[in-house]
Protein backbone atom coordinates (compact mmCIF):
# COMPACT_ATOMS: atom_id res chain seq x y z
CA UNK A 1 0.00 0.00 0.00
CA UNK A 2 1.18 3.26 -0.65
CA UNK A 3 2.86 5.04 2.00
CA UNK A 4 1.18 7.74 3.87
CA UNK A 5 2.11 11.96 3.79
CA UNK A 6 2.85 11.58 7.36
CA UNK A 7 1.34 15.36 7.91
CA UNK A 8 3.63 18.16 6.33
CA UNK A 9 3.22 20.58 9.13
CA UNK A 10 3.26 18.78 11.90
CA UNK A 11 7.13 17.33 11.72
CA UNK A 12 8.09 16.36 15.33
CA UNK A 13 10.27 13.85 16.39
CA UNK A 14 7.81 10.81 15.96
CA UNK A 15 7.39 11.96 12.33
CA UNK A 16 10.88 12.10 11.72
CA UNK A 17 10.79 8.39 13.20
CA UNK A 18 8.03 7.54 11.13
CA UNK A 19 9.71 8.50 7.98
CA UNK A 20 12.58 6.68 9.23
CA UNK A 21 10.93 3.29 9.40
CA UNK A 22 9.00 4.11 6.36
CA UNK A 23 12.98 4.13 4.69
CA UNK A 24 13.39 0.74 6.40
CA UNK A 25 10.77 -0.90 5.08
CA UNK A 26 11.31 0.62 1.55
CA UNK A 27 14.79 -0.66 1.67
CA UNK A 28 14.31 -3.75 3.17
CA UNK A 29 11.90 -4.62 0.07
CA UNK A 30 15.14 -3.71 -1.90
CA UNK A 31 16.96 -5.80 -0.29
CA UNK A 32 14.44 -9.09 -0.21
CA UNK A 33 14.24 -9.06 -3.84
CA UNK A 34 18.07 -8.96 -3.89
CA UNK A 35 17.94 -12.09 -2.34
CA UNK A 36 14.77 -13.24 -3.54
CA UNK A 37 16.33 -15.57 -6.77
CA UNK A 38 18.29 -17.49 -4.78
CA UNK A 39 15.36 -18.36 -2.71
CA UNK A 40 13.71 -19.42 -4.61
CA UNK A 41 16.07 -21.74 -6.15
CA UNK A 42 16.94 -23.29 -2.93
CA UNK A 43 13.30 -24.03 -1.89
CA UNK A 44 13.21 -25.61 -5.40
CA UNK A 45 16.22 -27.67 -4.63
CA UNK A 46 15.14 -28.43 -1.42
CA UNK A 47 11.58 -29.89 -2.87
CA UNK A 48 10.07 -26.98 -0.83
CA UNK A 49 6.01 -28.11 -1.87
CA UNK A 50 4.18 -26.66 -5.03
CA UNK A 51 4.15 -22.79 -5.96
CA UNK A 52 6.17 -19.99 -4.86
CA UNK A 53 6.27 -16.43 -6.42
CA UNK A 54 8.74 -13.77 -5.65
CA UNK A 55 8.44 -10.20 -5.38
CA UNK A 56 6.91 -8.41 -8.30
CA UNK A 57 7.02 -11.42 -10.12
CA UNK A 58 3.50 -12.53 -11.27
CA UNK A 59 2.19 -16.12 -11.11
CA UNK A 60 0.08 -18.37 -13.41
CA UNK A 61 -3.80 -18.44 -11.95
CA UNK A 62 -6.30 -20.59 -13.71
CA UNK A 63 -9.91 -19.66 -12.55
CA UNK A 64 -13.56 -19.90 -13.64
CA UNK A 65 -15.64 -16.86 -13.61
CA UNK A 66 -19.16 -17.27 -14.77
CA UNK A 67 -18.29 -20.43 -16.20
CA UNK A 68 -15.48 -18.90 -18.44
CA UNK A 69 -12.08 -20.00 -17.85
CA UNK A 70 -9.13 -17.37 -17.44
CA UNK A 71 -5.71 -18.26 -17.45
CA UNK A 72 -3.73 -14.96 -15.86
CA UNK A 73 -0.45 -14.14 -14.54
CA UNK A 74 -1.06 -11.52 -11.71
CA UNK A 75 0.81 -10.45 -8.65
CA UNK A 76 0.32 -12.00 -5.43
CA UNK A 77 -1.11 -9.10 -3.70
CA UNK A 78 -3.93 -8.60 -6.15
CA UNK A 79 -7.17 -9.59 -4.51
CA UNK A 80 -9.90 -11.31 -6.19
CA UNK A 81 -11.70 -7.90 -6.41
CA UNK A 82 -9.26 -6.01 -8.03
CA UNK A 83 -8.62 -8.88 -10.59
CA UNK A 84 -12.11 -9.13 -11.56
CA UNK A 85 -12.71 -5.04 -12.23
CA UNK A 86 -9.33 -4.17 -12.95
CA UNK A 87 -8.01 -6.88 -15.40
CA UNK A 88 -10.95 -8.70 -16.41
CA UNK A 89 -14.06 -5.52 -16.88
CA UNK A 90 -16.35 -7.46 -14.54
CA UNK A 91 -17.19 -4.31 -12.83
CA UNK A 92 -20.56 -5.66 -11.47
CA UNK A 93 -18.83 -6.96 -8.42
CA UNK A 94 -18.63 -3.63 -6.49
CA UNK A 95 -16.04 -2.08 -3.85
CA UNK A 96 -17.36 -0.15 -1.05
CA UNK A 97 -14.67 -0.13 2.16
CA UNK A 98 -12.44 -3.00 0.60
CA UNK A 99 -11.89 -3.96 4.03
CA UNK A 100 -14.59 -6.55 4.57
CA UNK A 101 -17.02 -4.68 6.53
CA UNK A 102 -19.43 -3.88 3.93
CA UNK A 103 -20.31 -6.42 2.08
CA UNK A 104 -20.65 -4.80 -1.52
CA UNK A 105 -17.53 -7.44 -3.10
CA UNK A 106 -19.68 -10.46 -1.88
CA UNK A 107 -19.12 -13.13 -4.42
CA UNK A 108 -19.88 -17.07 -4.67
CA UNK A 109 -16.20 -19.42 -4.25
CA UNK A 110 -17.49 -23.15 -5.45
CA UNK A 111 -21.43 -21.98 -4.23
CA UNK A 112 -20.35 -20.31 -1.33
CA UNK A 113 -20.46 -16.59 -0.45
CA UNK A 114 -17.09 -14.56 0.39
CA UNK A 115 -15.88 -11.31 0.54
CA UNK A 116 -13.73 -10.56 -3.02
CA UNK A 117 -11.58 -7.82 -1.56
CA UNK A 118 -10.02 -9.80 1.34
CA UNK A 119 -9.69 -12.70 -0.92
CA UNK A 120 -6.06 -12.96 -2.65
CA UNK A 121 -6.81 -14.38 -6.51
CA UNK A 122 -3.57 -16.46 -6.06
CA UNK A 123 -5.43 -18.15 -3.59
CA UNK A 124 -8.35 -18.84 -5.84
CA UNK A 125 -6.36 -21.49 -8.08
CA UNK A 126 -8.64 -24.13 -9.71
CA UNK A 127 -11.90 -22.38 -7.76
CA UNK A 128 -15.61 -21.39 -9.92
CA UNK A 129 -16.81 -17.73 -8.65
CA UNK A 130 -19.61 -16.59 -9.70
CA UNK A 131 -20.60 -12.92 -9.87
CA UNK A 132 -23.79 -10.67 -10.49
CA UNK A 133 -22.49 -10.97 -14.03
CA UNK A 134 -23.11 -14.74 -14.44
CA UNK A 135 -26.66 -15.03 -12.22
CA UNK A 136 -28.64 -14.40 -15.48
CA UNK A 137 -29.58 -16.69 -18.12
CA UNK A 138 -29.27 -14.59 -21.23
CA UNK A 139 -32.50 -11.75 -21.33
CA UNK A 140 -33.81 -13.91 -18.21
CA UNK A 141 -33.14 -12.56 -14.96
CA UNK A 142 -32.54 -14.62 -12.12
CA UNK A 143 -34.86 -14.89 -9.70
CA UNK A 144 -33.41 -12.88 -7.13
CA UNK A 145 -32.70 -10.44 -9.69
CA UNK A 146 -36.41 -9.81 -10.47
CA UNK A 147 -37.41 -9.94 -7.05
CA UNK A 148 -35.29 -7.04 -6.11
CA UNK A 149 -36.91 -5.26 -8.82
CA UNK A 150 -40.70 -6.42 -7.59
CA UNK A 151 -40.20 -5.21 -4.15
CA UNK A 152 -38.32 -2.24 -4.92
CA UNK A 153 -35.09 -3.72 -2.81
CA UNK A 154 -32.60 -0.70 -3.48
CA UNK A 155 -32.55 2.86 -3.97
CA UNK A 156 -28.46 4.02 -5.43
CA UNK A 157 -28.22 0.28 -5.98
CA UNK A 158 -24.24 0.14 -5.18
CA UNK A 159 -24.51 -2.74 -2.57
CA UNK A 160 -27.18 -4.65 -4.94
CA UNK A 161 -24.81 -6.91 -6.43
CA UNK A 162 -23.80 -7.80 -2.99
CA UNK A 163 -26.92 -8.03 -1.67
CA UNK A 164 -28.35 -10.60 -4.39
CA UNK A 165 -25.32 -12.30 -3.94
CA UNK A 166 -25.68 -12.65 -0.14
CA UNK A 167 -29.64 -13.10 -0.45
CA UNK A 168 -29.05 -16.29 -2.58
CA UNK A 169 -26.55 -17.83 -0.86
CA UNK A 170 -28.81 -17.02 2.42
CA UNK A 171 -31.56 -19.17 0.58
CA UNK A 172 -28.75 -21.48 -0.03
CA UNK A 173 -27.81 -22.46 3.60
CA UNK A 174 -30.93 -22.96 5.01
CA UNK A 175 -31.15 -19.48 6.65
CA UNK A 176 -33.93 -17.45 5.12
CA UNK A 177 -36.33 -19.31 7.30
CA UNK A 178 -38.04 -16.03 8.81
CA UNK A 179 -37.68 -12.27 8.44
CA UNK A 180 -35.30 -12.35 11.97
CA UNK A 181 -33.06 -15.05 10.26
CA UNK A 182 -32.89 -12.99 7.18
CA UNK A 183 -31.79 -9.86 8.87
CA UNK A 184 -29.35 -12.12 10.71
CA UNK A 185 -27.75 -13.94 8.21
CA UNK A 186 -27.72 -11.02 5.77
CA UNK A 187 -25.98 -8.65 8.60
CA UNK A 188 -23.08 -8.55 6.81
CA UNK A 189 -24.29 -6.84 3.43
CA UNK A 190 -24.70 -2.93 4.63
CA UNK A 191 -27.36 -0.85 2.45
CA UNK A 192 -26.66 3.06 3.76
CA UNK A 193 -29.86 3.81 1.85
CA UNK A 194 -31.55 1.81 4.14
CA UNK A 195 -33.83 -0.53 1.58
CA UNK A 196 -33.18 -3.14 4.42
CA UNK A 197 -36.89 -3.74 4.65
CA UNK A 198 -37.44 -4.62 0.59
CA UNK A 199 -34.20 -6.33 0.67
CA UNK A 200 -35.79 -9.07 3.35
CA UNK A 201 -39.01 -9.10 1.56
CA UNK A 202 -37.14 -9.67 -2.20
CA UNK A 203 -35.14 -12.83 -0.33
CA UNK A 204 -38.47 -14.44 1.35
CA UNK A 205 -40.44 -13.85 -1.53
CA UNK A 206 -37.36 -15.80 -3.25
CA UNK A 207 -37.75 -18.46 -0.75
CA UNK A 208 -41.06 -18.92 -0.71
CA UNK A 209 -41.42 -19.60 -4.27
CA UNK A 210 -39.17 -22.66 -3.77
CA UNK A 211 -37.22 -22.14 -6.81
CA UNK A 212 -34.24 -24.14 -7.02
CA UNK A 213 -31.59 -21.16 -6.73
CA UNK B 1 -0.77 -3.67 -0.04
CA UNK B 2 2.82 -4.02 -0.34
CA UNK B 3 4.21 -7.49 -2.65
CA UNK B 4 5.41 -10.15 -1.51
CA UNK B 5 6.13 -13.43 -2.17
CA UNK B 6 3.69 -16.69 -2.01
CA UNK B 7 3.93 -20.10 -1.56
CA UNK B 8 1.45 -23.04 -1.48
CA UNK B 9 2.12 -25.76 0.61
CA UNK B 10 0.75 -29.48 1.10
CA UNK B 11 1.46 -30.31 4.43
CA UNK B 12 2.07 -29.53 8.04
CA UNK B 13 6.21 -30.44 8.13
CA UNK B 14 5.83 -28.36 4.70
CA UNK B 15 4.47 -25.16 6.21
CA UNK B 16 6.76 -25.42 9.79
CA UNK B 17 9.78 -25.51 7.64
CA UNK B 18 8.97 -22.67 5.21
CA UNK B 19 8.27 -20.19 8.45
CA UNK B 20 11.12 -21.76 10.12
CA UNK B 21 13.43 -21.19 7.64
CA UNK B 22 12.28 -17.61 6.80
CA UNK B 23 12.04 -15.27 9.50
CA UNK B 24 9.62 -12.97 7.46
CA UNK B 25 7.17 -15.65 6.50
CA UNK B 26 3.92 -15.60 7.58
CA UNK B 27 1.04 -18.35 7.12
CA UNK B 28 -2.18 -17.59 5.63
CA UNK B 29 -5.55 -19.43 5.96
CA UNK B 30 -9.05 -17.49 5.64
CA UNK B 31 -7.03 -14.31 5.49
CA UNK B 32 -9.60 -12.13 6.74
CA UNK B 33 -8.02 -10.62 9.55
CA UNK B 34 -4.46 -10.79 7.68
CA UNK B 35 -5.25 -9.13 4.62
CA UNK B 36 -6.69 -6.29 6.09
CA UNK B 37 -3.96 -5.55 8.60
CA UNK B 38 -1.67 -5.74 5.24
CA UNK B 39 -4.32 -2.90 3.64
CA UNK B 40 -3.83 -1.04 6.51
CA UNK B 41 0.08 -1.10 6.60
CA UNK B 42 -0.15 -2.66 10.03
CA UNK B 43 1.65 -6.17 9.01
CA UNK B 44 3.93 -6.47 6.38
CA UNK B 45 5.07 -9.80 5.77
CA UNK B 46 7.17 -10.53 2.99
CA UNK B 47 6.14 -13.96 2.04
CA UNK B 48 2.95 -15.20 2.78
CA UNK B 49 2.77 -19.26 3.39
CA UNK B 50 -1.18 -20.45 1.95
CA UNK B 51 -1.67 -23.27 4.27
CA UNK B 52 -5.27 -24.19 2.99
CA UNK B 53 -4.36 -27.42 1.32
CA UNK B 54 -3.18 -29.02 4.51
CA UNK B 55 -5.60 -31.82 5.15
CA UNK B 56 -7.19 -30.10 8.86
CA UNK B 57 -10.13 -29.55 7.98
CA UNK B 58 -12.02 -32.56 9.56
CA UNK B 59 -14.76 -32.68 12.63
CA UNK B 60 -14.85 -35.75 14.38
CA UNK B 61 -15.30 -37.12 17.43
CA UNK B 62 -12.06 -39.36 19.60
CA UNK B 63 -13.14 -41.59 21.85
CA UNK B 64 -15.37 -38.86 23.90
CA UNK B 65 -13.88 -36.28 22.37
CA UNK B 66 -14.30 -33.42 19.61
CA UNK B 67 -12.08 -33.07 17.51
CA UNK B 68 -11.67 -29.86 15.61
CA UNK B 69 -9.65 -29.32 12.42
CA UNK B 70 -7.60 -26.11 12.72
CA UNK B 71 -9.00 -25.37 9.11
CA UNK B 72 -12.87 -26.44 9.43
CA UNK B 73 -14.23 -22.85 8.45
CA UNK B 74 -16.04 -21.12 11.18
CA UNK B 75 -19.25 -21.47 9.62
CA UNK B 76 -18.84 -25.39 9.04
CA UNK B 77 -18.55 -25.60 12.27
CA UNK B 78 -21.39 -23.62 13.55
CA UNK B 79 -23.44 -25.78 10.94
CA UNK B 80 -21.75 -29.25 11.92
CA UNK B 81 -24.55 -31.52 13.31
CA UNK B 82 -21.91 -33.13 15.71
CA UNK B 83 -20.77 -29.31 17.03
CA UNK B 84 -24.77 -28.52 17.33
CA UNK B 85 -26.01 -31.45 19.43
CA UNK B 86 -22.88 -32.07 21.60
CA UNK B 87 -21.23 -28.02 21.94
CA UNK B 88 -24.21 -26.06 21.21
CA UNK B 89 -22.04 -23.23 22.96
CA UNK B 90 -19.86 -23.23 20.53
CA UNK B 91 -22.20 -23.25 17.65
CA UNK B 92 -23.54 -20.35 19.26
CA UNK B 93 -20.63 -18.44 19.69
CA UNK B 94 -19.37 -18.78 16.24
CA UNK B 95 -22.85 -17.52 14.67
CA UNK B 96 -22.79 -14.32 17.19
CA UNK B 97 -19.19 -13.52 15.41
CA UNK B 98 -18.41 -11.36 12.27
CA UNK B 99 -20.95 -12.23 8.95
CA UNK B 100 -21.92 -15.06 7.12
CA UNK B 101 -19.37 -13.92 4.54
CA UNK B 102 -16.65 -13.96 6.85
CA UNK B 103 -17.62 -16.55 8.53
CA UNK B 104 -17.31 -18.91 5.23
CA UNK B 105 -13.42 -17.68 4.71
CA UNK B 106 -12.34 -17.73 8.89
CA UNK B 107 -11.00 -21.19 9.82
CA UNK B 108 -11.13 -22.07 13.40
CA UNK B 109 -7.13 -21.32 14.21
CA UNK B 110 -7.15 -18.26 12.29
CA UNK B 111 -10.10 -17.32 14.48
CA UNK B 112 -7.90 -18.08 17.33
CA UNK B 113 -4.96 -15.89 15.70
CA UNK B 114 -6.66 -12.83 14.81
CA UNK B 115 -5.65 -9.64 15.89
CA UNK B 116 -6.97 -7.07 18.42
CA UNK B 117 -9.16 -4.46 16.84
CA UNK B 118 -8.05 -1.49 18.96
CA UNK B 119 -8.12 1.61 16.69
CA UNK B 120 -4.52 2.37 17.72
CA UNK B 121 -3.44 -0.88 16.97
CA UNK B 122 -5.33 -0.48 13.19
CA UNK B 123 -3.86 2.90 12.40
CA UNK B 124 0.47 3.31 11.87
CA UNK B 125 0.60 6.90 12.46
CA UNK B 126 -1.07 6.23 16.14
CA UNK B 127 1.60 4.88 19.39
CA UNK B 128 0.65 1.18 20.21
CA UNK B 129 2.89 -1.10 22.10
CA UNK B 130 1.74 -4.04 20.45
CA UNK B 131 2.12 -3.45 16.83
CA UNK B 132 5.17 -1.04 17.51
CA UNK B 133 7.15 -2.05 20.98
CA UNK B 134 8.08 0.78 22.61
CA UNK B 135 5.92 3.68 21.33
CA UNK B 136 3.01 3.60 24.19
CA UNK B 137 -0.49 2.91 24.70
CA UNK B 138 -2.88 5.08 22.64
CA UNK B 139 -5.47 3.66 23.90
CA UNK B 140 -4.47 3.95 27.94
CA UNK B 141 -5.38 7.98 28.23
CA UNK B 142 -7.27 8.03 24.54
CA UNK B 143 -10.55 6.48 23.39
CA UNK B 144 -11.28 3.04 25.00
CA UNK B 145 -14.69 2.73 25.19
CA UNK B 146 -14.22 -0.89 23.42
CA UNK B 147 -11.33 -1.46 25.95
CA UNK B 148 -10.54 -4.13 28.58
CA UNK B 149 -11.41 -3.99 32.59
CA UNK B 150 -9.77 -6.63 33.39
CA UNK B 151 -5.89 -7.90 33.50
CA UNK B 152 -4.69 -4.88 31.48
CA UNK B 153 -1.08 -3.30 31.68
CA UNK B 154 -0.11 0.25 31.35
CA UNK B 155 1.45 -1.13 27.83
CA UNK B 156 -1.64 -2.28 26.50
CA UNK B 157 -5.72 -2.64 27.20
CA UNK B 158 -6.75 -3.94 24.11
CA UNK B 159 -9.15 -7.08 23.66
CA UNK B 160 -9.31 -9.93 22.12
CA UNK B 161 -12.35 -9.84 19.96
CA UNK B 162 -13.08 -13.64 19.48
CA UNK B 163 -16.42 -15.09 20.21
CA UNK B 164 -15.59 -18.69 19.46
CA UNK B 165 -12.35 -18.79 21.26
CA UNK B 166 -14.80 -17.70 24.56
CA UNK B 167 -16.67 -20.58 23.96
CA UNK B 168 -13.70 -23.05 24.24
CA UNK B 169 -12.41 -21.39 26.92
CA UNK B 170 -15.31 -22.19 28.58
CA UNK B 171 -15.57 -25.93 27.41
CA UNK B 172 -12.32 -26.63 29.02
CA UNK B 173 -10.91 -26.90 25.09
CA UNK B 174 -6.70 -27.38 24.17
CA UNK B 175 -5.49 -26.36 21.61
CA UNK B 176 -2.91 -29.49 19.19
CA UNK B 177 0.12 -27.89 17.76
CA UNK B 178 2.94 -29.04 15.29
CA UNK B 179 5.86 -27.25 15.57
CA UNK B 180 9.85 -27.80 14.82
CA UNK B 181 10.40 -29.25 18.21
CA UNK B 182 7.51 -31.60 17.16
CA UNK B 183 3.62 -31.49 18.62
CA UNK B 184 2.67 -30.31 21.69
CA UNK B 185 -0.83 -29.46 23.98
CA UNK B 186 -1.58 -26.41 24.78
CA UNK B 187 -4.61 -25.84 27.63
CA UNK B 188 -6.71 -23.22 26.09
CA UNK B 189 -6.81 -21.11 28.58
CA UNK B 190 -3.13 -21.32 28.32
CA UNK B 191 -3.19 -20.32 24.90
CA UNK B 192 -3.48 -16.68 24.94
CA UNK B 193 -1.90 -14.54 27.24
CA UNK B 194 -1.69 -11.01 28.99
CA UNK B 195 -0.17 -8.22 28.43
CA UNK B 196 1.98 -7.62 30.64
CA UNK B 197 5.34 -6.22 29.45
CA UNK B 198 5.09 -7.81 26.06
CA UNK B 199 1.70 -6.84 24.37
CA UNK B 200 3.26 -7.38 20.85
CA UNK B 201 2.80 -11.13 21.58
CA UNK B 202 -0.82 -12.47 21.52
CA UNK B 203 -0.15 -15.89 22.96
CA UNK B 204 1.35 -18.40 23.96
CA UNK B 205 3.11 -19.96 20.67
CA UNK B 206 6.40 -20.32 19.86
CA UNK B 207 7.77 -18.94 15.87
CA UNK B 208 6.93 -21.94 13.77
CA UNK B 209 4.35 -24.09 15.92
CA UNK B 210 1.27 -24.56 13.70
CA UNK B 211 -2.19 -24.74 15.28
CA UNK B 212 -3.61 -28.37 13.71
CA UNK B 213 -6.44 -28.84 15.73
CA UNK B 214 -8.72 -27.83 18.71
CA UNK B 215 -10.19 -30.61 20.74
CA UNK B 216 -13.68 -30.37 23.19
CA UNK B 217 -13.94 -32.76 26.27
CA UNK B 218 -17.10 -34.12 26.52
CA UNK B 219 -18.35 -32.22 29.76
CA UNK B 220 -21.99 -32.85 29.59
CA UNK B 221 -22.62 -29.23 29.12
CA UNK B 222 -24.73 -29.28 26.17
CA UNK B 223 -28.25 -28.98 27.60
CA UNK B 224 -28.13 -25.42 29.35
CA UNK B 225 -26.51 -23.39 27.69
CA UNK B 226 -26.22 -19.46 26.13
CA UNK B 227 -23.91 -17.08 24.62
CA UNK B 228 -25.24 -13.51 25.01
CA UNK B 229 -23.38 -11.07 22.91
CA UNK B 230 -23.84 -7.07 23.91
CA UNK B 231 -22.46 -5.14 20.89
CA UNK B 232 -23.72 -1.53 19.32
CA UNK B 233 -25.87 -3.04 16.80
CA UNK B 234 -27.83 -6.31 17.06
CA UNK B 235 -25.34 -8.28 14.42
CA UNK B 236 -22.43 -7.85 12.83
CA UNK B 237 -20.05 -6.09 15.69
CA UNK B 238 -17.75 -6.35 18.01
CA UNK B 239 -18.78 -7.38 21.75
CA UNK B 240 -18.96 -4.55 24.02
CA UNK B 241 -19.53 -7.64 26.53
CA UNK B 242 -20.00 -10.96 25.70
CA UNK B 243 -20.92 -14.01 27.91
CA UNK B 244 -20.80 -18.11 27.36
CA UNK B 245 -22.71 -19.96 30.06
CA UNK B 246 -22.71 -23.64 30.37
CA UNK B 247 -25.12 -25.35 33.22
CA UNK B 248 -25.45 -28.61 34.01
CA UNK B 249 -28.77 -28.12 35.26
CA UNK B 250 -30.17 -30.83 38.08
CA UNK B 251 -33.51 -29.68 38.90
CA UNK B 252 -32.52 -26.50 40.56
CA UNK B 253 -29.44 -27.08 41.70
CA UNK B 254 -26.47 -26.03 39.48
CA UNK B 255 -24.22 -29.03 39.55
CA UNK B 256 -21.87 -27.64 37.33
CA UNK B 257 -21.15 -24.83 35.70
CA UNK B 258 -18.50 -22.99 33.17
CA UNK B 259 -18.67 -19.19 31.99
CA UNK B 260 -16.41 -16.76 30.31
CA UNK B 261 -16.33 -13.47 28.91
CA UNK B 262 -15.41 -11.73 25.95
CA UNK B 263 -14.49 -8.11 24.91
CA UNK B 264 -12.94 -7.54 28.51
CA UNK B 265 -9.96 -8.60 28.52
CA UNK B 266 -6.31 -9.20 26.59
CA UNK B 267 -7.42 -13.31 26.69
CA UNK B 268 -10.86 -15.11 26.85
CA UNK B 269 -11.59 -14.27 30.53
CA UNK B 270 -12.68 -17.34 32.02
CA UNK B 271 -14.74 -16.83 35.28
CA UNK B 272 -13.66 -19.67 37.68
CA UNK B 273 -14.39 -17.98 40.77
CA UNK B 274 -17.84 -17.51 39.52
CA UNK B 275 -18.18 -21.24 38.65
CA UNK B 276 -16.85 -22.32 42.06
CA UNK B 277 -19.27 -19.90 44.10
CA UNK B 278 -22.03 -21.34 41.42
CA UNK B 279 -21.44 -25.37 42.06
CA UNK B 280 -24.42 -26.38 44.19
CA UNK B 281 -26.22 -23.37 44.64
CA UNK B 282 -29.78 -23.16 43.61
CA UNK B 283 -30.27 -21.51 40.24
CA UNK B 284 -31.40 -18.11 41.50
CA UNK B 285 -31.16 -14.17 40.10
CA UNK B 286 -29.60 -13.71 44.24
CA UNK B 287 -27.08 -16.89 43.09
CA UNK B 288 -26.34 -15.33 39.86
CA UNK B 289 -26.03 -12.02 40.77
CA UNK B 290 -23.73 -12.73 44.24
CA UNK B 291 -21.62 -14.93 41.30
CA UNK B 292 -21.15 -11.66 38.92
CA UNK B 293 -20.31 -9.27 41.90
CA UNK B 294 -17.26 -11.84 42.34
CA UNK B 295 -16.64 -12.21 38.71
CA UNK B 296 -15.91 -8.45 38.73
CA UNK B 297 -13.92 -8.07 41.45
CA UNK B 298 -10.96 -7.25 40.41
CA UNK B 299 -12.35 -5.39 37.21
CA UNK B 300 -10.91 -1.71 36.26
CA UNK B 301 -12.27 0.72 34.13
CA UNK B 302 -10.01 3.25 32.12
CA UNK B 303 -12.31 6.22 31.56
CA UNK B 304 -14.64 5.94 28.51
CA UNK B 305 -15.06 1.94 29.00
CA UNK B 306 -16.60 2.35 33.26
CA UNK B 307 -19.55 1.43 31.33
CA UNK B 308 -18.65 -2.61 31.18
CA UNK B 309 -18.61 -2.15 35.06
CA UNK B 310 -22.07 -2.63 34.69
CA UNK B 311 -22.59 -4.35 31.69
CA UNK B 312 -20.55 -6.75 32.06
CA UNK B 313 -22.55 -8.41 35.54
CA UNK B 314 -25.50 -7.83 34.15
CA UNK B 315 -24.75 -9.81 30.91
CA UNK B 316 -23.80 -12.32 33.02
CA UNK B 317 -26.92 -12.85 34.75
CA UNK B 318 -28.86 -12.18 31.50
CA UNK B 319 -26.63 -15.29 29.92
CA UNK B 320 -27.17 -17.69 33.40
CA UNK B 321 -30.65 -16.46 33.28
CA UNK B 322 -31.19 -17.79 30.01
CA UNK B 323 -29.11 -20.52 29.95
CA UNK B 324 -30.95 -22.49 32.83
CA UNK B 325 -34.54 -20.51 32.27
CA UNK B 326 -34.45 -19.57 35.84
CA UNK B 327 -33.85 -16.63 37.79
Amino acid sequence: MAKKDSGKDRLDENELNKGRRNFLKQSSVLTALAVTPTALVKAAEEGLDEKAAGYFEKMALSIEINGVNHNLSIEPRTTLLDLMREQLALTGTKKGCDHGQCGACTVHVDGNRVLSCLTLGVMMQGKKITTIEGLADGDKLHPMQEAFIKHDGFQCGYCTPGQIMSGIACIREGHANSDEEIREYMSGNICRCGAYPNIVKAIADVKKGGQKL
Amino acid sequence: MINFNYLRVSTTKGAVDAIVRDSAAQWIAGGTNLIDLMKKGVMSPQKLVDINNLPLKEIKKEGNKLVIGALALNSAVADNELVRKEQPLLSLALQAGASAQLRNMATVGGNMMQRTRCPYFYNPDMPCNKREPGTGCGALKGFNRMHAIFGASDKCIAVHPSDMSIALVALDSTVLVSGPKGDRRIPFQNFHRLPGDLPQKDNTLERGELIVAVEIPDNKLNKNVHYLKVRDRASYAFALVSVAAAVDLQGDTIKDVRLAMGGVAHKPWRLMEAELFLKGKPASEANFREAAALAMKDAKGYGHNNFKLKLAPNTLVEALKTATGKG
